[in-house]
């Protein structure tokens, strides 16, 4: 099973954890990841400004990956989201694949829509399997309650994303627990993370992400998990900028998933960049229970 | 005497220029932090700090960056090996004449017990060196006409450099084919280095070297006559070959010599290889004169980025250097397009024409801005809207072949300019998210300003917003606005909405306001009603639109399949181009 892995412009930039973590992860599990060192920004923050920028940088990524014969598995959601739009559009669209075809064959690209989009979850959920993930879980977490981050970019438009039920989604959730994390319920579970206003307009950005996270830790988690960079940034950077300027009675520090399910399935705190993370999430370590001795 | 004073002009030409251009480092501003200092500060910040380095551990780190990066220039070679092949060998081969035959005098005598430029090794190696240079020329025409390297770029300076580099190559290469060719160089070598007097002597010598040498005589050709030939090589091997390598062993110069044959007489009596020596030696004095100017200074720039970039540490380095790093990085571009390349948004370029998207071009539109000329507000509106055309990815920077900090330098840029007052659109995009998480560095002293400035912009477009007493129009009143959303079908859904206020029900950011419509304008709903009525003004001017989280709760939610998302998606994009369409080009 091979990916062409999708790092983004963030990534690389600002959260080289979610990057070492996953491979990490990914590598114990057989999921084997192609880097295309030609892959530009997906085109999610220019879609507030230019359609056709957005539409071609998605359609550029996913000509190189087809160019390769690969799938892409993208690690953000906001890249999912863009990837997945772009592709939904170009198939029903025969005038737009021809006009971005147009300006892709000046690089000897082409667009034919033979490569599927993916999240990392979806590849962990769908493609490798809870059961196998299970096997792998060295050292399940014990008392450990998370408040599971979906992500709005992966859930919907559902007629595009086709992540998971959009009203009632279980896959991250599974995710989670398979790691013997507890996922808790909490009403703003689907909702947005805050990060798409930071930097346009913070008041509005910070009075959401306080919401959300206060929703979390009242009912009872002690993380918050997100798969998706700009969520992460958002609940870790952001967060930590936002206790500085108004009072949280408590922070409700984000944890990764690949983190999460790395710890859990033995590998090095050190390899996850757990330190990495602005809001310190190392105490998490503590919950892990040891590996069960082997029957002799 | 000519050569002696022209060079002195050159090296006082450069001299000057390289005190001139050394000096804009600590002149030059860059970024809104650097005019608070001044130029006596950042230079006698520069000596401590170069003092405190090289008197330190640090000093083993420029020697390895000095050996890895600036002299075999792995970092080249990492990104591309034609590339790389390319400047080694123009490099290379440039420098390896330089010390050995432009420099000889000094140099190589001082190095080689008896030196002359005619006898081998010197004689071979000065042919195979300008060789070496040529066939990396050939690779750098190759790369930029031939292969046309996506956006690579090529200005008046990249010509200047490969033109200059090829006059003094060629005109070498003639001058030397020209000369192994020439009677009157022959007749001056024999006046001065044989002793010979003897016409039957003298006959059989020329005939020897118009045979093996190829001299193009008026008086001997062939058929030759053995015994004569037979003379000629004893006398040579005895008053000449001392001295004298046979000229094969210069060949391309041989080369040359051999095809320019059948009319090498006439080129003689033209005087043509002192012509060529001319062009070849003011060629030479041009390039050194014009260095410091030209794009060649990157030879001194390149090296010092390197080496500044290895040892400075961001947040630990006296800010007075981080100033005098960022003037120097604009002269060590080498413009080689490898950042343009590599960058996440150069596609945009595909799609809006405006050159300083890319990062090769935006740093050469920077020099005017930091030297403080007088630049036209259309010229800085595009170069603002390029550095804000940016994800912020630090692609260009870790790609630089030079090392140069390109990402600090668009965010510096970024600053100043958005300061200056032209509004920019871009700021109300997701690209702001690394403002917004920068926003406690104190470069940004008026962190809300341009966030305010982009919306008020807007806001003027917009007429119907500012009266007071506004009569809407029941019908729909702008239809070219009604079918200008039809950049993808999703846009037109808007038709089908029935009102129902679900969007504006399930909106987290109209959930957020005690009284939204007095912070947002227009609900979502009533955005999409007036898509249906056509009413621009009250669409656009709407804050709901560019407080718009986009997480598609209002589209997932509608009972009519209206895009909700995708049509305020549409509304952004129509007000930007509009706007856009007033302001830059």
């Amino acid at each position: 099973m091979n990916f062409a892995l999708f790092l983004g412009c963030t990534i690389p930039a600002r959260l080289n954890q979610y990057e070492s973590s996953s491979r990490a992860v990914l590598e114990k599990l057989g999921v084997g990841l192609v880097d295309i060192r030609d892959f530009n920004c997906c085109g999610y923050p220019l879609r507030n400004i230019d359609f056709k920028v957005f539409l071609l940088s998605s359609a550029r990524n996913l000509a190189l990956s087809e160019k390769r014969s690969l799938n892409v598995m993208a690690l953000c959601k906001c890249c999912y989201g863009s990837l997945k739009k772009a592709d939904y559009l170009l198939k029903e669209d025969a005038s737009l694949r021809r006009e971005v075809n147009a300006t892709l064959e000046k690089e000897d690209l082409r667009y034919e829509g033979r490569s599927e989009v993916k999240h990392l979850l979806q590849v962990l959920h769908k493609e490798v399997g809870i059961g196998v993930i299970k096997e792998k879980v060295e050292k399940p977490f014990k008392g450990l309650r998370i408040a599971t981050h979906y992500g709005c970019h992966a859930l919907r438009p559902s007629q595009i994303v086709q992540f998971d039920d959009p009203v009632a989604p279980s896959l991250f959730d599974q995710l989670v627990e398979v790691t013997g994390a507890e996922s808790v319920d909490w009403s703003m579970k689907l909702d947005c993370c805050g990060a798409p206003l930071w930097g346009v307009n913070d008041e509005l950005s910070m009075n959401l992400t306080v919401k959300k996270l206060m929703n979390g830790r009242r009912s009872g988690a002690d993380y918050v998990c997100a798969a998706c960079s700009y969520c992460q940034i958002q609940f870790d950077k952001v967060q930590k900028m936002i206790l500085s300027q108004r009072s949280l009675d408590h922070p409700l520090p984000s944890i990764l998933y690949p983190q999460l399910l790395g710890l859990s399935m033995g590998i090095d705190g050190e390899r996850l960049g757990l330190k990495m993370n602005e809001i310190p999430i190392s105490d998490i370590e503590t919950l892990l229970t040891e590996p069960m001795a082997l029957p002799t | 005497m000519f050569l002696s004073i022209s060079l002195y002009i050159a090296l006082a030409i450069f001299g000057l220029s390289l005190i001139y251009k050394v000096s804009t480092w600590f002149r030059y501003n860059i970024g809104i932090r650097s005019t608070e200092m001044a130029t006596s500060r950042r230079f006698l910040a520069a000596i401590k700090g170069i003092f405190l380095t090289v008197f330190s551990p640090k000093i083993l780190t420029l020697l390895k960056i000095f050996t890895l990066d600036v002299l075999l220039q792995l970092r080249i070679l990492k990104e591309d090996f034609l590339r790389w092949l390319m400047h080694v060998f123009i490099y290379g081969g440039f420098m390896l004449l330089l010390l050995m035959h432009a420099l000889d005098k000094y140099i190589t005598v001082a190095l080689v017990d008896k030196y002359y430029s005619t006898i081998n090794p010197f004689m071979f190696l000065r042919d195979l060196f300008g060789v070496v240079v040529i066939v990396g020329v050939g690779i750098a025409i190759y790369r930029r006409f031939i292969l046309k390297v996506p956006r690579l770029m090529t200005n008046v300076m990249d010509l200047y450099t490969i033109v200059l580099v090829a006059v003094i190559m060629l005109s070498g290469i003639f001058l030397e084919g020209t000369k192994i060719a020439s009677y009157t160089d022959y007749k001056r070598m024999v006046d001065e280095y044989s002793g010979l007097s003897d016409q039957q002597e003298l006959k059989a010598l020329e005939s020897y070297w118009v045979k093996e040498f190829g001299v193009v005589s008026p008086h001997i050709k062939a058929p030759f006559d053995e015994k004569l030939i037979e003379q000629g090589r004893e006398l040579h091997e005895s008053s000449c070959a001392e001295c004298h390598s046979k000229p094969q062993w210069a060949f391309t110069g041989y080369g040359v010599a051999k095809t320019i044959h059948p009319i090498a007489l006439e080129i003689d009596q033209a005087h043509l290889p002192s012509v060529l020596w001319y062009i070849h030696v003011l060629a030479c004095m041009v390039g050194l004169a014009y260095l410091p100017s030209s794009k060649m200074f990157h030879i001194f720039a390149s090296g010092l980025s390197l080496l500044a970039n290895a040892v400075m540490e961001k947040g630990k380095s006296d800010p007075a250097n981080v100033a005098t790093r960022q003037a120097m990085e604009l002269d060590a571009c080498t413009h080689c397009g490898t950042c343009s390349l590599r960058c996440s948004v150069s596609v945009a370029f595909d799609e809006i024409r405006n050159v300083n998207i890319l990062p090769s071009e935006k740093i050469a539109s920077i020099k005017p801005l930091a030297s403080n000329r007088r630049l036209s507000s259309q010229q800085l509106r595009n170069i603002q809207e390029g550095v804000y055309l940016c994800t912020n990815c630090y692609r260009c920077t870790v790609v630089c072949p030079v090392g140069i900090n390109l990402q600090d330098l668009w965010f510096n840029i970024r600053e100043t300019l958005l300061q200056r007052g032209y509004p920019e659109l871009l700021v109300l995009s997701p690209l702001s998210f690394y403002r917004g998480l920068m926003r406690e560095e104190t470069v940004l002293k008026d962190y809300r300003k341009p966030l305010i400035q982009a919306r008020e912009a807007i806001a003027a477009q917009c007429d119907l917003l500012r009266m007071k007493d506004k009569v809407l129009p029941l019908t729909p009143s702008d239809r070219s606005f009604r079918s200008g959303l039809n950049l993808s079908a999703q846009a037109k859904t808007f038709s089908v909405c029935f009102g129902c206020q679900t969007c504006t029900t399930v909106c987290p950011v109209v959930a957020n306001y005690e009284n939204p419509q007095e912070a947002l304008g227009l609900l979502p709903h009533q955005i999409m009603h007036s898509c249906g009525l056509g009413i621009r003004d009250l669409a656009f001017g709407s804050n709901m639109l560019w407080d718009c989280l986009t997480c598609y709760q209002c589209q997932e939610q509608c009972p009519q399949g209206v895009y909700v998302t995708d049509v305020l998606y549409e509304l952004k994009n129509l007000a930007v181009k509009q706007l856009r369409e007033k302001t830059v080009r």
